[in-house]
């Protein structure tokens, strides 16, 4: 097996995942724990019926908690013909046995499959307790119960990269200079009775275009507070998002009347707002900190009066 | 727990969202700042406020919770049920005021989210 993995990979001259699983995987993994041991002292026609019911083809025999030998379909065929068939295991097994340890890498194990050509070997621990054993059934078994578990992962992966942005990947497909899309809406001032719904059409908007759902609550919590502000201290205004390659830009626009200390607007806490926005359980002074903690960048000027100007970046990475 | 176990151990009045009662809480959240718990709600949260006005729903279904106790009787506003039908959020009524309610939740093993 391990020349197939080699020749196969001397082909392009490159390294399969096999060959580097044959590395990762150790032998007390793909082992069998599960042995049928005997006692040096069962007889050997005592074997036979253990191999046939157990349809196994060898088994360390074990005495006292320490492996004394090995005991395989071939002892048996040779006290067969030697019709030494009711003599104790003791006088009939392999003592000479070779050994895997396990925590041996796979590669090793599979070399010494190859050069010394035994069918099973007994695994032990560092301290020469037996652990379980191991065939090539066991080797393929454990390659390909990783194989699988790794096929599966990469299938999860796949289907959320299905899952990507549908505009990502219209960007990936289609060329030009510049592309982008733009929503915009119009906030009307000085009345909470319609805030939030702009907020909440971008929201379904990118949704459906498949952002996220971690970045689409970020965009979803700023653009509302965002809209809050707009309805609830200026003349009106708009919002305009728009998806770009990179992410999301959302800018805010409102006519007036501006803000004459921007840095302390942007002080948590700190609120102008009046009696009837603060009934409805906004103006606690925390829209603009909350807009910067949800977005990845932002920027914000103002001037009385004309008015203020808010920009919001998401990235599609963050 | 999820909202079906909470409405009977409380005996909360379901306004709203009748058909999303089987989501699981996860945890609480008590405010009557909009923007403090658009900041600090969590995602699969039961939310106790005694705002009745239909901005709750949408911060509700921005921050993703599970739904909304309005406290000592207060009935929602009718597009406050509108809005919360149409963005899947339970609402829900309760007789207790906001300490008794989230007292018992709290003892029904409900925990508010680690402070940030």
């Amino acid at each position: 097996m391990a020349q197939d993995l080699k020749r196969r990979a001397g082909d392009d001259d490159r390294v399969t995942r096999t060959q580097e699983m044959l590395y990762e995987l150790t032998v007390g993994e793909v082992m069998s724990d599960n042995v049928v041991t005997v006692h040096p002292d069962q007889t050997m026609s005592e074997i036979r019926i253990l191999m046939r019911d157990n349809r196994i083809s060898g088994a360390p025999v074990v005495e006292n908690g320490k492996l004394v030998g090995m005991i395989s379909i071939e002892d048996l065929i040779n006290a067969l013909l030697e019709k030494r068939i009711d003599v104790p295991i003791r006088e009939g097994m392999t003592t000479d046995v070779d050994c895997l340890y396990s925590d041996e890498s796979l590669v090793h194990c599979i070399a010494k499959f190859y050069r010394l050509g035994h069918t099973r070997y007994p695994v032990l621990n560092r301290k020469g307790e037996l652990e379980g054993i191991i065939t090539k059934g066991n080797i393929v078994e454990g390659l390909l119960r990783k194989l699988e578990i790794e096929y599966e992962q990469t299938e999860t992966k796949v289907s959320a990269a299905r899952q990507r942005p549908a505009m990502r990947k219209f960007f990936e497909d289609v060329f030009a200079d510049e592309i982008s899309f733009t929503f915009k809406y119009n906030i009307v001032g000085q009345t909470l009775q319609h805030a939030g719904t702009a907020a909440s059409e971008l929201k379904n908007a990118l949704k459906k275009l498949g952002v996220c759902p971690p970045l689409l609550r970020r965009i979803g919590v700023a653009v509302y507070e965002a809209e809050i502000n707009l309805a609830s201290y200026t003349q009106g205004g708009e919002i305009r998002a728009t998806i770009e390659k990179w992410g999301v830009s959302v800018e805010v626009l409102d006519s007036g009347p501006g803000i004459l200390d921007v840095e302390q607007a942007l002080q948590p806490g700190y609120s102008t707002a009046p009696d009837w926005v603060r009934e409805l359980g906004f103006g606690a002074g925390m829209g603009l900190v909350n807009i910067k903690k949800c977005s990845d960048e932002m920027d914000f000027t103002s001037s009385v009066p004309e008015g203020t100007h808010l920009t919001m970046r998401f990235y599609f990475t963050s | 727990m999820d909202l079906n176990a909470l409405i009977k151990e409380f005996g909360l009045d379901v306004k709203a969202g009748a058909a999303h009662l089987d989501r699981e809480v996860t945890g609480g959240y008590a405010s009557d700042l909009l923007s403090d718990v658009l900041a600090h709600g969590g995602e699969g949260s039961i939310w106790v406020t005694l705002h009745i006005h239909h901005n709750i729903v949408a911060v509700a279904s921005h921050k993703g919770l599970a739904g909304i106790i309005l406290v000592q009787g207060r009935q929602p506003d009718q597009d406050t049920l509108a809005k919360a039908e149409k963005e899947e959020i339970p609402v829900m009524v309760s007789d207790l005021s906001a300490f008794e309610l989230v007292g018992r939740l709290y003892k029904a093993g409900i925990r508010g989210a680690q402070a940030d």
